[in-house]
């Protein structure tokens, strides 16, 4: 088991055919990710081989969806067309759509999320600015590297990329369940609250690893959800405890205004609710595997 | 893409001119930055004006950078004055010279800005405008209307009533007021706006609502669509540091300590910060000197601008490379630091400053024995986050 991927998903690819997109879905496929197909009007109708799979290339997310049953497709496409792309992956209704494209205007991200509501949410949204997702050993749908670790009973959720990578490397004898990068911009679909809450469903997560950073009260937020419906061990680690106030510290959400969106007030809250906080990556892990000794 | 700004507060006098361009009832005003400019502007107001200081923080006034005058000699004096004072650590290198605002009746507030929480605009208004709005949200919550605007619908004028009934404006200005906040909204799209405020709203003696101060906020991810607003950035008041990595496209924070810092993703690097910062504390308090997140796939080209950056920065006095390789190979990264010393040595910069690498995840260890064949006298390789980190804040104290 795992959340919101695994074997059986289908992929598709927005903006396969870029440079990125190319280099990307390659390491997806090692990966073992069943991609079906890649979109993009210009090229509809030709395919893709990636050493030996040939991945068919679709006018729109809807055609693709029509001809493979596609389920799942993952955003590459560059910041000034990313808005056009999930509202077109909306109107598919597809059920998943991972938004890697980094640097969209919050305007178009506020939008895509509004219109995704408008259409009753039959869409799951993913990031933007988010290494996206990975089940390891079934699927990966993103640019988390595959090659870190195995299947195991963690399930991590993650504001940054490079963090969710070094936290899946200190606990890689371990393993993981699902991994999950929701990304560190203003706007994002899903949240903590929504993966801490598929996780303590999974029956294959026995500990979740929850990572913040400052800005926003998205990790406050969570804490509440954790005191009231998470039963499972809740590990977090939140970064930026040294960020000065008013600088935005690269992710376009990690910017501290005033006593709002502190690193301190975070860990604070989430130990109010039970959550162990580590003051470093490699105190998390240890935290971690303690809290699965029992 | 260009990378390490995502937000940019305007001045005053930007805001004004953007308020202007849509809609929003202001008051004339210019702005100059020196002293004998402020006569001009004001004999093309008539003969007086208030000069008013440029500066990005609250309470100017207070500490005496908005004056009256009464003449255009008078306002060559109050522009001396206030050019070049200090406001809470912000330089005035700019005033606006404004036309004087008939007498103020009532002072009211309205914005729009981006609700994190819920994930969409909110719209703003208070009666109760004129002094600090988060105090009016902390004490009288009763008297800040928040209403939610969704992003496709946007603001009709239906809306915009909807907005000035709940904040309980009076009957004779709601209609105006309403009018406001639909060319506010058409401020907050048409620019790509993170925040536009007007605070105070005047009601003033002749029956007009005016603009007569406020803040805008806007998203430099849009700047594909916005090419006028790279003009509205500050350069004078950049720190030099962060002007030079910003022309070389690196997403860098000046902060004020010893030990500097080069990391990829900007999780990771700010983890650093937190790990040398603590780590700092068992080494004379040494602290983080910078902010630098080189992203992924680090060409020798990008180390090479990155740790130009930071061994010019004379508060540096050792620098922590903490890369985990995701993507990009660490093999790579290794090859990237030993080029950009040689490539620094060879444009005839003296790098003596240690350095201390810390490698981990993909290819790790053809990377770490890339550095240890290269054997470069200042470069150490510590194999923890934690170990690199001690190592390098106990360097930076050592000097």
């Amino acid at each position: 088991m795992a959340i919101f991927l695994t074997k059986d998903s289908k992929v598709i690819v927005q903006g396969m055919t870029g440079a990125t997109g190319m280099k990307h879905t390659k390491l997806m496929l090692a990966d073992g990710t069943n991609i079906v197909g890649g979109v993009n009007p210009r090229k509809a109708g030709t395919s893709v081989d990636f050493d030996g799979t040939e991945v068919p290339v679709f006018g729109s997310v809807a055609e693709a969806m029509e001809k493979t049953g596609a389920d799942v497709t993952v955003v590459f496409v560059p910041p000034a067309f990313a808005k056009a792309a999930v509202v077109e992956a909306i109107d598919a209704e597809i059920g998943l759509a991972v938004v890697i494209t980094e640097g969209i205007a919050v305007h178009d991200s506020a939008a895509f999320w509004a219109y995704a509501g408008s259409k009753g949410n039959k869409t799951r949204i993913i990031g933007p600015n988010c290494p996206g997702l990975i089940t390891p050993g079934q699927s990966n749908a993103g640019i988390i590297p595959g090659d870190i670790t195995k299947p195991g009973r963690i399930g991590l959720v993650s504001k940054s990329g490079t963090l969710t990578y070094q936290m899946m490397y200190e606990l890689r004898d371990i393993g993981f369940s699902s991994a999950v990068g929701i990304g560190g911009d203003p706007v994002i679909g899903t949240t903590h609250i929504d993966a801490l809450a598929a996780f303590e469903a999974d029956p294959e997560t026995d500990l979740i690893v929850m990572i913040g950073e400052i800005g926003g009260d998205a990790e406050e937020r969570a804490a509440d959800f954790i005191k009231a419906n998470v039963t499972k061990p809740v590990v977090g680690y939140v970064a930026g405890f040294t960020a000065p106030e008013g600088k935005t510290m690269g992710h376009a959400g990690a910017i501290v205004s005033g006593s709002s969106g502190t690193a301190q007030a975070k860990k604070e809250a989430l130990e109010a609710a039970g959550v162990k906080v580590g003051k470093t990556p490699s105190e998390t892990a240890r935290l971690a595997r303690a809290a699965l000794a029992g | 893409m260009e990378k390490g700004r995502t937000r940019v507060d305007l001045f005053e006098y930007q805001a004004r001119d953007l308020f202007a361009k849509h809609g929003v009832p202001v008051l004339a005003g210019e702005v100059i930055d020196t002293p004998e400019a402020a006569r001009e502007a004001t004999e093309r107001l008539g003969g007086k004006s208030v000069v008013k200081a440029q500066v990005k923080v609250g309470g100017r006034g207070k500490a005496g950078g908005v004056k009256l005058a009464a003449t255009p000699d008078e306002a060559v004096a109050r522009a001396t004055d206030i050019l070049g004072m200090d406001i809470k650590g912000h330089t005035v290198h700019k005033v606006m010279i404004a036309e004087t605002a008939p007498e103020i009746a009532e002072e009211y507030y309205v914005s729009y800005l981006l609700d994190r929480t819920n994930r969409t605009f909110l719209a703003m208004a208070s009666v109760a405008g004129g002094m600090d709005i988060e105090e009016v949200a902390a004490t009288t919550p009763e008297k800040l209307a928040k209403v939610p605007v969704d992003a496709n619908d946007g603001v009709s004028i239906e809306k915009a009533r909807e907005i000035v009934a709940q904040a309980k404006f009076p009957a004779e200005v709601a209609e105006q007021v309403a009018e406001v906040m639909v060319t506010l909204w058409k401020t907050f799209i048409a620019e790509d706006a993170l925040l536009v405020e007007v605070n105070p709203l005047a009601k003033v003696a002749d029956g007009r609502v005016i603009a007569l101060d406020g803040k805008v906020s806007l998203d430099a991810n849009a700047d594909f669509r916005q090419p006028e607003h790279e003009a509205l950035e500050d350069k004078d008041s950049a720190n030099p540091l962060e002007a030079a990595a910003k022309a070389k496209g690196l997403n860098y924070v000046k902060l004020d300590g010893q030990v500097g810092i080069i990391g990829n993703g900007a999780g990771l690097v700010m983890s650093t910060l937190d790990v040398v910062a603590y780590a700092g504390e068992k080494h004379d308090g040494v602290k983080p000197a910078n902010f630098l997140d080189i992203g992924g796939g680090a060409s020798a080209e990008v180390m090479a601008d990155g740790l130009e950056i930071i061994l010019g920065d004379p508060d540096v006095k050792s620098v922590f490379v903490n890369v985990f390789g995701g993507i990009t190979a660490c093999d790579e990264v290794a090859k990237g630091i030993v080029q950009a010393l040689e490539l620094l040595k060879s444009k005839g910069e003296d790098v003596n400053k240690p350095l201390v690498v810390r490698l981990d995840g993909n290819n790790a260890e053809l990377g770490r024995k890339i550095l240890s064949d290269a054997n470069h006298p200042l470069v150490q390789r510590v194999d923890t986050m934690d170990g690199a980190a001690d190592k390098a804040a106990e360097l930076a104290a050592a000097k």
